[in-house]
């Protein structure tokens, strides 16, 4: 087995005396999609914050390609190649999409004496970099964040950080708020960044999304992994059975059934 | 794939007219030029076109300018997601520091500019730090430093000199650069506004770290995580307004000869309109330099404009909070327009 690109190891966190996550370990390979699934609460947001160097874990190690490494900030895990892309991507609405697309990182050219901001360069990449992803709607650099749709903001974060040389990607829920088309063509763009050898952390309650593209599934329930599992080793009914904390789910999933029924629009079971 | 450069309207040669007037609209000036149009058309109705002439312009110009000294970082800083209040204390302070230390004490004229300007940078720096280091709102904070400001002036002024004004002869050097009128009505302030805008203009909308004051003012959180050093940032913005409202208070004790204690506050509530005027958005994250600029003439006309006309002088309140609420309402409609602005694909162009 070849070493991944990160490990985590034994990661414990807990708040003052709440304990929220116990004993977490796992691994993501480049070009392999790892989801994490689990109910509210779980602890899901907690772990990807650890990654991204928000909060610091209580006890366990992080490892990179096997070295130890420890973020004490955002920008040291940025640093290390770990992007993570919150749930409404791009966060400056009012800004346009060449400018947020380089925020810290600006294209400058000389003009005179002085240094300016290369706004035509800057929004060449972004746009070029969005429309790789097949985003091919947005051609305007200048056209503000705030416009787009929620895919087309998450395709921006995700070219972004792509632009900017990820090798881990974090999505934390970014096909929560979407509509069926839309969730549809982020996960396309997830698998676009597979096939570009990125690893790929993505976190989800929707389980027909989490095995449209993952390759290998993590399951939290309150703090603990409760099942570690690669593609076709488990059902659908399975997965859900385990997110809802292994209860019997037979009567729910009746209910779930009747109401995708009676609401159109829903996203079909994939076969 | 086409090989066409896919970013078409902003750096071609000449984009058609209409493109161009499209764009002007989505811009956040866009509210406060129709402010300043429609104000200065009820004006030469109402008091004709007196105003307009060179005396006439001087009036409102010198208000402008020392207004738009103030507003300018006060609408930098909105835009970065604070306010500053301290302004209208820190005016009188340095007026006062100047006068006390070259009128009432004789030091050399420098030694009190350099006195006053240095009050506003401390006055600046420990604003920044407290909104940097404590979770204070900044409109909190610098109310803090507004009264403590505003106290230890009042307090010093009379223990030291006895007085709450206090006269000052700035010799003709200072006058020149700081305090003289030219062509008898203008005020030299104005061509130091002017300098002041050209080098915020360049700052925000040109240089990269205007990219990181947007930046800040949209997500204080993504901004730091993009790796822009924000609490850096954030001090400089005080450490610029607060020298601005020194460098206000000071030419202002150098071009009527004297200071007084209190000659400030009216600049809190005048800077924050123009802003606002301006098409800055209150909770950050946009606005222009053009804007507040445009925004500042427009209340400085108002204001000044006034006297021009038949009516009494207090209906300029009621004119003035009308446009602000008009502004905002505009400013509202065309941030919502610019954010929905998407160029549709050439064939699809409307004729
Ligand atoms: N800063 C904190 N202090 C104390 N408890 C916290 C803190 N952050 C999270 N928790 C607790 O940790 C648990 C896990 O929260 P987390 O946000 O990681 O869950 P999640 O799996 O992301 O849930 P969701 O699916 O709703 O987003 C929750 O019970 C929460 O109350
Ligand atoms: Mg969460």
């Amino acid at each position: 087995m070849t070493t991944p690109l990160l490990r985590l190891a034994g990661i414990n966190k807990s708040f003052g005396p709440i304990d929220v996550l116990h004993d977490i370990s796992l691994e993501v390979q480049p070009g392999e999609v790892l989801c994490l699934l689990g109910d509210n609460g779980a602890g899901k947001s907690t772990l990807i914050k650890i990654l991204s160097g928000v909060y610091a874990p209580t006890s366990g190690r992080i490892e990179m390609e096997g070295k130890p490494v420890a973020f004490d900030s955002p920008r040291s895990a940025s640093a290390h190649g770990i992007a993570t892309v919150h749930q409404f991507g791009g966060t400056f609405p009012l800004m346009s999409i060449g400018r947020s697309f380089f925020v810290g990182a600006e294209p400058t050219r000389r003009w005179g004496p002085l240094r300016i901001y290369d706004r035509k360069r800057a929004n060449e990449i972004a746009v070029t970099a969005v429309r790789e992803f097949g985003i091919t709607r947005i051609d305007d650099g200048d056209r503000l964040v705030g416009g787009l749709s929620g895919g087309e903001r998450q395709a921006l974060a995700i070219a972004r950080a792509v632009h900017f040389g990820a090798r881990v990607l974090i999505l934390d829920e970014p096909t929560a708020a979407l509509g069926v088309k839309e969730a549809a063509h982020v996960l396309r763009i997830v698998l676009q960044a597979r096939r570009r050898g990125l690893a790929v952390i993505f976190i989800t309650h929707n389980v027909t999304h989490a095995r449209t593209v993952g390759d290998h599934f993590a399951v939290l329930i309150r703090g603990a992994k409760a099942a570690d599992f690669r593609k076709g080793e488990k059902s659908r009914e399975e997965i859900t059975d385990l997110m809802a904390g292994g209860e019997a789910m037979a009567e729910l999933d009746a209910e779930i059934e009747s109401y995708m029924v009676t609401h159109e629009g829903h996203p079909p079971p994939v076969g | 794939m086409k090989s066409t450069n896919p970013v078409q309207p902003s750096g071609g040669p000449a984009p058609a007219p209409a493109a161009r007037l499209g764009n002007f609209v989505r811009r956040p000036e866009m509210a406060s030029f129709i402010g300043l149009v429609a104000v200065l058309v009820f004006f030469s109705f109402f008091g004709g076109t007196s105003f307009l002439s060179p005396s006439g312009a001087a009036s409102w110009l010198n208000v402008a300018a020392e207004l738009g000294i103030i507003a300018l970082p006060v609408g930098v800083l909105m835009i970065a997601g604070y306010l500053d209040i301290s302004i209208g204390a820190v005016i009188p302070a340095s007026s006062m520091t100047i006068a006390i230390i070259s009128g009432h004490f004789h030091a050399p004229i420098l030694v009190g500019i350099v006195a006053a300007l240095a009050l506003g940078l401390v006055v600046g720096f420990i604003n920044g730090m407290l909104v940097v280091r404590t979770a204070v709102p900044s409109l909190i904070v610098t109310l803090a430093t507004l009264f403590a400001v505003a106290g230890l002036t009042l307090g010093l002024s009379v223990i030291l000199t006895g007085s709450t004004s206090v006269a000052i002869d700035g010799g003709p050097i200072a006058k020149l650069l700081l305090g003289q009128f030219v062509d008898k009505a203008f005020e030299v302030i104005i061509f130091w506004w002017i300098a002041i805008v050209l080098v915020a203009g360049f700052v925000l909308h040109f240089s990269r770290y205007g990219n990181w004051i947007f930046a800040l003012g949209g997500d204080k959180e993504s901004a730091r995580n993009a790796g822009i050093p924000t609490d850096r940032l954030t001090i400089v913005l005080f450490l610029f307004s607060g020298t601005c409202a020194s460098f206000v208070g000071l030419s202002q004790a150098l071009l009527y000869n004297s200071a007084q204690v209190s000659a400030g506050q009216s600049f809190i509530f005048n800077s924050i309109i123009s802003v606002v005027i301006g098409g800055v958005l209150l909770t950050g994250g946009y606005g222009s330099v053009v804007g507040i600029v445009l925004g500042t003439l427009t209340f400085s006309i108002v204001n000044q404009g006034i006297y021009y006309t038949g009516f009494n002088a207090n209906w300029a309140s009621l004119i003035i909070g009308v446009l602000l609420f008009a502004a905002v309402l505009m400013n509202n409609t065309f941030r919502t327009m610019a954010l929905a602005y998407a160029p549709r694909a050439k064939g699809g162009a409307k004729p």
